[in-house]
């Protein structure tokens, strides 16, 4: 595993000299209740049993900034800056103590999710997009980002369902896809939860095909079963998987 | 988006802030100043630097276990300022109030740049700010500074003192350094933005009396509270 020239996407973090990094970072992207951590659950079981080191890391729970972010959210008075770069200060957390320290010691870096989350959360919101960009240069660029896409109808049946509903009216607990942010509630764009929800996916999908040619992401049809997400998550990050010796092993699946 | 710094902000308000270093009086003289408007009769509001809610606890959690980093730092501060920019600033602007900033992203500008994050980026960060109309920058040699604080307070802290860049391990010696090198950002600072500089080692009335002529100067064309009067026109008519 050879370090890139230039790992960040623009003027990334000028302290930090990125000459020693050998691990590699994989995003899996997708919007809320795709499935995307239970993809990474198996992936990772997968990647280890190849023998590779593997940390996953996830969206908003940094040891800086999680509680501040849920706090913040509740109190519904987020202005789209302040929203975006509290997320920018949770990613840049996140990417400092963990990420880094990972890809300096060989690891593969699973991520559930990763800036593209941000961008497409920010600009729903209206933030501006070359702003957001700017923002965000200071991110190290993935090997790869997988993007697990599903249109909305094969979507609302995995999110609404009668647990969630009746663990969200009950306990008051929202769970994924179904809380105020992720329903973009906030944006007052429905009626009640259900059209708010369907809205706001609508517009965050639309903004990740437009980011799939942006970033180039390798596109996962997940209307389909677990198993053959998978199989064909598990063919793409096999490359990513070679040993520095020139003997060529065969990836297994 | 260009930013928002390099041209005027079309509110009927009018936004009045000072930078410079710990020491160098400028809280001392935005006090005198909007003092000297409230008396005029204006309407003033009054903001900090690092003050909202919402993410003060994290800063100083984070400053206390050192947990920080140049780039979180960076960013915290912003959300700071963005989250003060939404409720604090901008409305009293758009409402024809005059608000008074202590400090503003130019303290960003110097202090973060310092730290080791890359400038262009701690600029883009701000890129939503809106430009004050008179911004002033009080402009003081280190040793100055460093006798005002000494004077009012026995230690210097942690971060004022730049102690978590490890220039030094004696305070006093840590915050010459670290100041030394805000100074010099904040001279680039003053020319790039366009900055008023005062002379921050002249006497307090003084200063005092160069700020309030550059402020009335620049009042000249200021209509205060213009929702008001529309909706007193509007019952006369």
């Amino acid at each position: 595993m050879s370090p890139k020239k230039n790992p960040y996407f623009g003027v990334g973090l000028p302290y930090i000299d990125p000459s020693d990094f050998k691990g590699k970072i994989i995003v899996i992207e997708g919007t809320d209740g795709v499935g995307r951590s239970t993809q990474i659950e198996a992936l990772k079981k997968w990647i280890e049993m190849k023998g590779f080191g593997v940390i996953t890391t996830g969206w908003t729970r940094s040891p800086l900034m999680g509680k501040a972010i849920d706090e913040a959210k509740s109190g519904h008075t987020l202005n789209v800056n302040t929203f975006s770069l509290l997320y920018a200060a949770d990613f840049a957390d996140r990417m400092e103590h963990e990420i880094i320290p990972a890809l300096r010691s060989g690891f593969i870096v699973l991520a559930d999710r990763y800036i593209y989350t941000a961008f497409a959360r920010s600009i729903v919101r209206g933030a501006d997009r070359q702003w957001l960009r700017r923002v965000f240069s200071f991110a190290l660029e993935p090997d790869a980002v997988f993007y697990m896409k599903i249109n909305i109808e094969d979507l609302i049946p995995r999110v609404i369902n009668v647990e969630r509903l009746q663990r969200r009216y009950r306990e008051g607990k929202h769970g994924e896809g179904l809380d105020y942010y992720e329903s973009g509630m906030d944006l007052r764009i429905g009626e009640d939860f259900y059209d708010s929800f369907v809205e706001y996916q609508k517009v965050i999908l639309r903004e990740f095909d437009k980011m799939t040619r942006e970033f180039h992401f390798h596109v996962i049809d997940s209307s389909r079963s677990f198993e053959e997400i998978n199989h064909e998550l598990r063919q793409g990050i096999a490359p990513f998987l070679e040993e520095d010796e020139p003997t060529k092993k065969n990836s297994s699946d | 988006m260009t930013s928002l710094l390099d041209r005027d902000h079309p509110y009927p308000g009018r936004l009045i802030i000072v930078e410079g270093i710990d020491g160098s009086g400028k809280s001392t003289q935005l006090g005198l100043l909007q003092k000297w408007l409230l008396n005029s009769k204006y309407r003033v509001f009054f903001t900090e630097w690092n003050s909202s809610a919402l993410v003060n606890e994290t800063i100083k959690r984070g400053k206390k276990k050192n947990l920080l980093t140049p780039t979180t730092f960076s960013l915290l501060h912003a959300t700071d300022f963005a989250d003060r920019l939404a409720h604090l600033i901008l409305p009293p602007l758009k409402s024809g109030m005059i608000v008074c900033a202590d400090r503003y992203a130019y303290t960003a500008f110097a202090r973060d740049v310092i730290r080791g994050v890359h400038p262009e980026w701690v600029r883009s960060l701000y890129g939503f700010a809106v430009k004050p109309n008179i911004g002033f920058y009080f402009k003081v040699p280190i040793e100055v500074s460093l006798k005002r604080i000494l004077n009012g307070r026995i230690e210097l802290k942690f971060h004022e003192a730049g102690m978590d860049l490890g220039l030094s391990n004696d305070p006093r010696e840590s915050f010459r350094l670290f100041q030394t090198r805000v100074l010099e950002e904040y001279d680039r600072i003053a020319t790039e933005f366009g900055l008023t500089v005062i002379d921050a080692t002249l006497s307090i009335r003084r200063q005092q009396k160069i700020i309030r002529e550059i402020v009335k100067e620049k009042l000249l064309d200021y209509v205060p509270t213009p929702y008001l009067q529309k909706k007193e026109n509007v019952y006369v008519a």
